[in-house]
């Protein structure tokens, strides 16, 4: 696993998020989730490849219901981009690399 | 000029990467175009990436993930060599030797693979309602993928569209989170397995619905209940749920043959059984795309297998005089 992407967790969700100066996406994920084993990797790539335009960071939705319910997350994977602690697009369902640079605007 | 590829598989479920471990031991390198990340059904891995336990595949007596028999399959592809390409096909040309694939932009002039055999394991999809707000509810308590999904619906009541195996086992699943299920189907009888109906009806999270189709999706930012009709009796009335379920069968991923290859009305590709050959010579069909009665993972498996080895002795007879 790439050391780009990093892990957050319903107690440390605000102060990585919302204390980024750089937009934030986070990856609403599960073990149990396909979709979510898909899109991993292409995380991981974009991570490394963007790193210091965004920050990628993943939740695991098992082990953090707080964040999920706050979110209004209904389906995984879900895909929020934090900008000054604003949700400023929303992604749902495993995407290819081209259409995801896309929806993040790289 | 591109190199030409001896076999070109597209599609990467249980048949296409069947294919691709047979024609790979068989040294006739395959590119495996495996599709893209989707959570729709046509993703690489195929539908069973949607599911959970698969517990009637052969040599997994206690069952196995869908997501991890799927890694397994691709990982023994890629053991004896077959090449992956993350990437979906966008056009074919099927109309001269070698067989032209494009990648990518479909109107660029040149071709992005050849190949002297395709095989087409492109698979099918889940299909929708088509109710107005269905699209833009997906993932606000619109959902395809059960497993995806469910775990978000803890205790509350939601209601599961469909009447085959995976309507059935989507809402047998379903049960472990919500307070209740309710099965939505428009005729007065299932298709599901009777083992899965059994299971299905001794299950108290579980009521029917029959003779009742969806008539409209409540909601705007999320789902507040749907509307259904009877369609005996006519009758419509509202079923409070926050999640609906679709699982109303799939459609054959054969947009791209159309009017290349001989398909049946239902969009199914027409192959020459008991082999694998569609209307093309050098072109297969195995798994979903060519199966409109079966529709299982070991099928799949076995007419990939079988596409494999009708491709391999095509090329041996074809080879001389054709490159």
């Amino acid at each position: 696993m790439s050391e780009s992407v990093s892990h957050i967790t319903d107690a440390t969700f605000d102060e990585v998020v919302n204390g980024s100066s750089e937009p934030v996406l986070v990856d609403f994920w599960a073990e149990w989730c396909g979709p979510c084993k898909m899109v991993a990797p292409i995380l991981d790539e974009i991570a490394t490849e963007q790193a210091g335009k965004i920050k990628i960071t993943k939740l695991n939705v098992d082990e953090n219901p707080n964040s999920s319910l706050k979110y209004q997350v209904q389906s995984i994977p879900t895909m929020l981009l934090f900008q000054d602690g604003e949700v400023t697009k929303t992604i749902i369902g495993a995407k290819s690399k081209a259409s995801l640079m896309e929806d993040l605007g790289l | 000029m591109t190199d030409v590829h001896e076999v070109v598989i597209l599609g990467s479920g249980p048949a296409g990467l069947t294919a691709a471990i047979y024609t790979a031991r068989a040294s006739l390198n395959p590119l495996v175009i495996e599709g893209e990340p989707s959570s729709t059904g046509d993703q690489p891995g195929g539908q069973l990436m949607l599911t959970t336990d698969v517990e009637n595949f052969p040599g997994f007596p206690e069952g196995i993930m869908g997501p991890e028999l799927m890694m397994n399959f691709r990982a023994q592809a890629q053991r004896f060599g077959a090449t992956l390409e993350t990437a979906k096909a966008s056009k074919v040309d099927l109309s001269e030797r070698p067989f032209k694939i494009w990648v990518g932009d479909p109107d660029a002039p040149e071709p992005t693979h050849l190949a002297q055999t395709i095989i087409i394991s492109t698979g099918a999809k889940s299909l929708m309602l088509n109710l107005p707000n269905e699209t833009e509810l997906i993932g606000h308590g619109v959902s395809t993928c059960a497993t995806c999904d469910g775990f978000f619906f803890r205790d509350q009541d939601i209601a599961v569209v469909g009447g085959g195996d995976s309507a059935i086992e989507e809402a047998t699943f379903l049960t472990k989170f919500a307070a209740s299920v309710t099965i939505i189907h428009r005729r007065d009888e299932l298709r599901a397995s009777k083992i899965m109906q059994d299971r299905a009806f001794a299950n108290p999270k579980i009521n029917f619905m029959w003779d009742t189709e969806v008539r409209e999706i409540i909601g705007s930012e999320k789902v507040d209940g749907i509307m259904v009709e009877n369609v005996k009796t006519n009758e419509t009335s509202k079923l409070d749920v926050t999640g609906l379920f679709v699982a109303i069968g799939h459609r054959p991923n054969t947009d791209l043959f159309v009017g290349q290859l001989d398909m049946k009305e239902n969009g199914y590709l027409v192959t020459k059984a008991p082999s694998t050959y569609t209307s093309v010579e050098g072109v297969f069909g195995c798994g979903d795309i060519q199966d409109d009665v079966y529709r299982q993972a070991i099928t799949a498996a076995g007419s990939g297998c079988a596409a494999a080895i009708d491709a391999e002795r095509w090329l041996e007879a074809n080879e001389h005089g054709n490159s």
